[in-house]
């Protein structure tokens, strides 16, 4: 029996249209976009100069502070310009373009051939941090910072995120089976990390192949593979911790409160690269996808190649879309152009047409509750956004838990009178922390 | 009847007795209060904006009344005569206040700023701004979504069809809500007299800011050049003009004749109770 959460909604998953498809590496581009912030946390300085030859691997951004992670050139060529160009998670943000010379060549010295179970922890983090690895799932927090808890926190238990909740992509389960022995080698560099013995990895049951694949992989590792319900958000932190450690993460508190560490299948396979063969983190799979695409595909994409770019891989745009994505349909970041790059948190580029979408006028709550069912964290989402909708951002944050909302969008999804519950959270938290910064 | 007569007379008794115990109550139980501080917040104008920085007018009458460092000119809205009146009723000396009123520093209407993508989220501008600075390619300018307006406690802003706010000069206060509402500074409390104002918000460089909106400062400095007395200066890409030399020195009103986007303007002369135009420079 699968096991479930309580809350979440049963979107239609419309994974249909690429998980049968193979994970195709993408021709390289002319010339990539590479933005020099990334990741959750401060933006890295960049340490080439217009006209610089780099290669491929070679560091053109250096971390600032330790919660920051380095930035590398996807390909070789020649530095064409550095300065400000669209991003799609802070709307513009300093970028390297780098214009390709066609040889591909990687930094002296690259792949490497090491062996992991020599080396000792603090050394796998330090290439961890320096590959610039960050949270592929999409929230691009840097791995490193994940890997080092404070002592007084002791870790037992990993998991890996193979949940790939959102519908539309299916970039996380092409790399389950097509990397089956890299997710387990990843995954056990990450384990002997933080020295812990338990690891799982969560996949939902609308991946059989992935499944069985894993479990076969996992065998004689220790590893255990569960099969979780096929119900949004159960990718989500706090869920996936809730449904295979059975602990709840405490309001406002982070997962190690509980001694677990969440990792994302996509990251732990660059954690493997990095570690076995030095590579930094300069491609990572994309699902490209959504009605208004023509040829729906997974990508293998280097880091800065433009959204155009990936979209016309998959045979353009078969009509007009009437909404551009990054990531999925419930999560993803709206974007108002196809000229911006792809970085490392992409994990879909979703173009939806008119169809696809459910739009309609926002109407008065009618306090139906269905929100509140919905809502995995135990929230009342027609109070957060009454209170966002008033003004009263500091009520909403004191009597009902505005700061514990993640944002997963079921509450919008469930929601009769259209409200824009979320962008009244996210509007009531911007508010709150303009108060306390001003306090 | 006798019944009804007897409802009347034991109600009427019930309200006698709690009327004197109230009575009593409020005479035993009385606090002490300051005549002084509600004669001083009858004179306050009670729009309770808290530009005093004071949580409404009650407690700023409170604060000037009983505290001596407290200034007696912190109303704005109230100007002159109500920091004199307060100055003499608590016997203190009130300094020469500046009548000022809010201006909007931007004239991307809609005909005139280029739109980046279609907005459809809550009607809000710090809510649009949230997603990639707002639905105008100018980050610098008005979003038009009102914050503002609905954040006036006086009622002295209404937004245009053209999509930006207009400001009534005779309800105007000077508060400086709207400044504080506004996610973009577009708002700015600006004296009353100036003769010129700069209608644009943006900073950035002149290229940028034209092809994002054609009412945009661009940096061109024929302003600043044509002005006699020196008193536009470039920052940040934008002309700033120093209020107090357009006010004292200047009567031509040269700077606004080369402008090639229209974005400084003249201001119609009216003081604080004409309205306050934009007037056509050419």
């Amino acid at each position: 029996m699968a096991r479930s959460f309580r809350g979440g909604v049963h979107p239609d998953d419309q994974k249909r249209y690429t998980a049968a498809k193979a994970i195709e590496v993408a021709p390289l581009p002319d010339k990539v976009v590479i933005p020099t912030r990334q990741h959750i946390g401060a933006p890295c300085l960049p340490i080439v100069k217009v006209g610089d030859l780099v290669k491929k691997g070679q560091v053109i951004a250096e971390a600032q502070a330790f919660v920051a992670s380095p930035v590398h050139a996807s390909i070789s060529g020649k530095v064409a310009s550095i300065g400000e160009y669209p991003h799609p998670v802070f709307g513009f943000c300093q970028a390297i373009t780098i214009e390709n010379d066609g040889a591909d060549e990687w930094v002296e010295g690259l792949p490497l051939n090491r062996d992991w179970r020599s080396m000792d922890s603090n050394e796998i983090k330090e290439i961890i941090h320096q590959a610039g690895i960050v949270g592929m799932g999409g929230a691009t927090f840097p791995t490193h910072v994940k890997l080092a808890p404070p002592q007084e926190k002791p870790i037992d238990t990993f998991i890996l995120n193979g949940a790939e909740c959102e519908p539309y992509l299916t970039a996380d389960h092409r790399v389950m089976l097509e990397y089956a022995e890299r997710v387990i080698t990843g995954m056990l560099i990450t384990m002997k990390v933080l020295a812990v013995k338990q690891g799982y990895i969560g996949i939902e049951e609308n991946k059989p192949d992935a499944l069985s694949v894993m479990r076969q992989a996992a065998e004689d590792s220790g590893i255990k593979v569960v099969a979780l319900k096929t119900k949004y958000p159960q990718g989500a932190e706090k869920t996936l911790i809730k449904v295979i450690a059975d602990r709840e993460v405490p309001s406002g508190g982070l997962p190690m409160d509980v001694g677990v560490v969440v990792q994302n299948v996509g990251t732990v396979v660059a954690v493997a690269d990095a570690v076995e063969k030095g590579l930094p983190l300069i491609e990572r799979v994309t699902t490209v996808t959504g009605g208004a695409i023509a040829e729906p595909k997974n990508l293998l994409l280097r880091i800065g190649m433009t959204f155009a770019q990936a979209i016309e891989l998959a045979g353009g745009f078969k009509e007009e879309p009437a909404k551009l994505i990054m990531g999925g349909p419930m999560m993803g970041m709206a974007q108002c152009s196809v000229d911006i790059p792809v970085i490392k948190g992409t994990s879909g580029i979703l173009a939806l047409s008119q169809a696809d979408i459910n739009e309609g006028e926002e109407r008065p709550c009618i306090r139906c509750g269905r929100c509140v069912d919905a809502c995995p964290m135990g929230l009342v989402p027609s109070m957060l956004s009454i209170l966002g909708e008033r003004g009263l951002y500091e009520a909403a944050k004191e009597q009902y838990d505005l700061l514990d909302c993640v944002e997963c969008g079921s509450c919008v999804y469930t929601c009769p009178a259209k409200r824009n519950i979320v962008h009244y959270v996210k509007l009531s938290k911007a508010r709150n922390a303009a108060l306390t910064a001003k306090k | 009847m006798e019944k009804a007569i007897l409802i009347v007379a034991v109600l009427t008794g019930v309200g006698l007795i709690f009327g004197f115990i109230l009575a009593y109550a409020n005479k035993k139980f009385a606090l002490e209060v300051n005549p002084l501080i509600h004669i001083v917040e009858d004179v306050l104008p009670k729009g309770q904006c808290g530009a005093c920085g004071y949580a409404g007018c009650m407690a700023y009458a409170e604060a000037v009344v009983l505290n001596a460092e407290v200034p007696p000119n912190l109303c704005i809205p109230g100007k002159d005569p109500v920091a004199k009146a307060v100055a003499e009723l608590t016997g203190k000396k009130a300094a020469e206040m500046e009548p000022r009123i809010a201006q909007v520093r931007c004239a991307g209407s809609n005909e005139k700023a280029v739109i980046a993508y279609g907005y459809r989220g809550i009607e809000d501008c710090v809510a649009a701004s949230l997603l990639f600075g707002g639905q105008k390619v100018c980050k610098h300018g008005c979003l038009g979504l009102g914050t503002c307006v609905k954040n006036c406690p006086f009622g002295a802003l209404t937004m245009s069809e053209t999509g930006l706010p207009v400001v009534d000069a005779e309800k105007c206060t000077g508060c400086g809500v709207c400044q504080g509402a506004c996610p973009k500074g577009v708002i700015q409390m600006v004296p009353i007299g100036a003769r010129v104002r700069v209608n644009c918000n943006s900073k950035d460089k002149g290229a940028i800011a034209r092809k994002a909106c054609t009412a945009a400062c661009i940096a061109c400095t024929l302003c600043m050049k044509e002005c006699p007395h020196g008193a536009i200066k470039m920052e940040n890409n934008l002309a700033v003009v120093d209020v107090k030399i357009c006010k004292e020195q200047c009567s031509e009103q040269k700077c606004l004749v080369k402008c090639p986007t229209k974005a400084i303007g003249s201001v119609v002369k009216g003081g604080s109770s004409g309205t306050e135009k934009a007037a056509d420079c050419s």
